[in-house]
């Protein structure tokens, strides 16, 4: 195990991937002589060249386009678009291209593109580039979903993603990229469905994914150090398809929920894992489940506004305190 | 074009003719649904491309109205037919209808409802030609009104900054469903629209096959051998509404007697004739044995075919059983 950065953990994953295989390719704005935004694909330009790193023009559903059209013939393409927020002009080929014509060719072709983007609130970047599209993504059928919360993760996430037959998207996390943490020698491929307990508990069941894992477990140790509230944390790594038998697991062990997304509340990840607890275990409940999520406002500018804005792990605090009454 | 393709060139644009009306009937009988967007008027465009390029070894790739380009590539018109009636049998086993349809294994890549869609698609395609060494190229046909989307202009400069081996065929009917050309669209000759990428391009007439495969051959040549992207734009016109749900009303009865005149099969079938290559009895025969052939084994296909079974409605969503998707150490 070595210790290392998410974005050296993303670059390591994508670099052994190429050396692999010819038809790795990585693609995005500024990935190539400048090493990436977020230093993903550092160093890549230089050892694989301008045929398989490339830099592209800013055309998002262009080059988005372009990549799902090479994956048609055997091309791996990871797509890096710089910020989610821009993912929305990418949003066409993405839905009705890729994840779709597998389905619409009756199985004859499919998409194995990888698309990889940050989303979320970082520091005061203002409206549209501080948004999440996670729950956009997870509604489209035929694209998987994926989030990583930790180097290890993101290194084994991206090697499956790869390799996998299925256009994957992975929600990454701007404020996350500099996150150390330990990650696998040898080839590790992570899974691309399923969901992990990051902390084990009795009394009630915290579910975070990306970012909002790291708010549940800072949450976790105030509330058993504090309040004597022995929290179970489950990072549900997929967003698509989301792991119903982990989510039934957890709640009929703790009988208690709270989901922790920075995304806001209305058709996000939090409504739909109430829906799977509705579905799946609601006699378990001992408490009406919460969703502790960002303010239904395009994020602000102001610094003060914009942490008002989204939520933290004392907002999970103050969840958990309000379904024990205290 | 030897006399022996020119006769087998005047019955495939024959057939695809039949076939499509065949389709119109079809509809009417509600035998197939959705939409459903005909080709008449406009065989000579993918005809002619095709006899310049290698069907089933080059990749092809287009919009809605797609069904003889699919033909043209290989796919058994059979498996069309079957697809446009929804059955198990048809191309994309029922699931994608007329304006999806796919022929992999003949590189049919696919029919997109998108407008503009495939324009990236197709340059991608060429991406990866071009990395694994091939000597395909890829071919996006697509309609005018499509060349005011953004994937096209996106599309374009791509190909030209990567010289990838795409050509892209703009199949100008002068109309995007009811909207004419004109009324739309700043620039009317699509052609001229390319040279701010610096690309070559062509404008011809669309409704002489012989002039198409002529200038398809300089296309084909251009893109086959390593210079980049071509632009090729055909002058046509459809002879029937946008879709079966189309009026078609906001077109000039004078106009339409113009084309009308300039129909792609008479002119082959007359230029036979009158070179005694075949008589219009020959022709009349041809006819008859073609729409033979559509009752008899197409139609009837597509009739006693199966639909799909209920029970696979989830099939196709994502790859069965990736090993990737369990994760694990290798
Ligand atoms: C993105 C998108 N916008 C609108 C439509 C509806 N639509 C379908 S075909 C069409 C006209 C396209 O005309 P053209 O590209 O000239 O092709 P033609 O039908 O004439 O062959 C329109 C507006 C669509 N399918 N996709
Ligand atoms: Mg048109």
């Amino acid at each position: 195990m070595a210790v290392m950065m998410y974005w050296e953990a993303l670059q390591r994953a994508q670099d052994e991937e190429m050396t692999r295989d010819p038809l790795v390719i990585v693609m995005g704005e500024d990935v190539g002589v400048a090493g990436g935004t977020y230093k993903a694909t550092k160093g890549l330009y230089d050892k694989y060249g301008a045929e398989r790193v490339i830099d592209t023009p800013i055309s998002e559903n262009g080059f988005t386009g372009l990549a799902i059209g090479a994956s048609f013939i055997g091309v791996r393409p990871v797509i890096e678009i710089m910020s989610v927020n821009f993912a929305w002009l990418a949003m066409d080929q993405i839905f009705n291209s890729a994840a779709k014509v597998r389905y619409m060719s009756g199985g004859q072709l499919t998409a194995p593109v990888v698309i990889r983007s940050p989303g979320g609130t970082a520091h005061q970047l203002g409206a549209q580039h501080s948004a999440r599209m996670e729950k956009v993504f997870m509604g489209i059928a035929g694209l998987r979903v994926v989030t990583p919360s930790t180097p290890k993760q993101a290194y084994g996430m991206l090697k499956a993603a790869i390799r996998c037959n299925d256009p994957v998207f992975i929600n990454e996390h701007e404020l996350m990229y500099n996150m150390k943490g330990e990650v696998p020698d040898g080839d590790y491929f992570h899974p691309l469905e399923g969901s992990e307990v990051a902390r084990p508990g009795r009394d009630v069941t915290l579910f975070g994914y990306n970012i909002s894992v790291h708010w549940c477990l800072e949450a976790a140790e105030f509330l058993a150090t504090h309040h004597g509230i022995d929290c179970e944390v489950v990072d549900l790594f997929t967003l698509s398809p989301l792991d119903r038998a982990g989510i039934k697991a957890s709640v009929s062990k703790t009988h208690r929920a709270v989901i922790a997304e920075e995304a806001e509340a209305p058709v996000g990840v939090g409504s739909e894992v109430i829906a799977i607890i509705n579905e799946e275990c609601f006699f378990e409940l001992d408490a009406a489940p919460l969703r502790v999520s960002a303010k239904n406002v395009p994020i602000p500018y102001n610094h003060k506004l914009e942490k008002a804005a989204i939520p933290s792990a004392k907002d999970v605090v103050h969840a958990v305190l309000k379904m024990f009454g205290k | 074009m030897t006399p022996a393709n020119k006769k087998r060139v005047l019955r495939e644009m024959l057939f695809a003719r039949r076939f499509e009306e065949r389709c119109y009937e079809a509809y009417v009988e509600r035998k197939i649904g959705g939409f459903l967007h005909l080709y008449p008027g406009q065989e000579a465009c993918a005809q002619g491309v095709m006899e310049a390029a290698r069907p089933g070894h080059d990749y092809v790739i287009t919009g809605y109205r797609d069904h003889i380009h699919a033909i043209k590539c290989g796919a058994d018109p059979k498996a069309v037919m079957a697809e446009l009636y929804g059955k198990e049998t048809g191309s994309s086993k029922g699931r994608g209808g007329s304006m999806h349809i796919f022929d992999v294994e003949h590189h049919f890549m696919g029919g997109y409802a998108l407008v503009g869609g495939p324009f990236p698609l197709a340059a991608g395609i060429a991406k990866g030609l071009k990395m694994k060494g091939s000597d395909a190229i890829s071919i996006c046909f697509l309609g005018d009104a499509a060349n005011n989307q953004g994937t096209f202009h996106e599309s374009l400069n791509m190909a030209k900054v990567w010289n990838l081996p795409v050509l892209y065929v703009c199949e100008n009917n002068l109309y995007g469903i009811g909207t004419r050309i004109d009324r739309s669209t700043a620039v009317v000759d699509q052609y001229k629209r390319v040279c701010g990428y610096d690309i070559p391009a062509a404008q011809v007439d669309g409704q002489d096959v012989e002039v198409v495969y002529q200038a398809a051959k300089t296309a084909v040549d251009h893109v086959r051998s390593g210079k980049g992207p071509y632009f090729l734009e055909l002058m046509t016109y459809r002879y029937r509404g946008h879709s079966m749900s189309d009026s078609n009303a906001y077109r000039a009865k004078d106009e339409e007697r113009m084309w009308g005149k300039r129909d792609p099969i008479i002119i082959l079938r007359d230029r036979l004739v009158d070179a005694g290559e075949i008589s219009l009895d020959d022709y009349k025969a041809m006819d008859t044995e073609i729409l033979h052939q559509i009752e008899s084994e197409i139609i009837k296909f597509a009739e006693e075919s199966p639909e799909p079974s209920v029970d696979e409605l989830e099939k196709y969503v994502l790859a069965d059983n990736d090993p990737y998707v369990r994760g694990g150490v290798r």
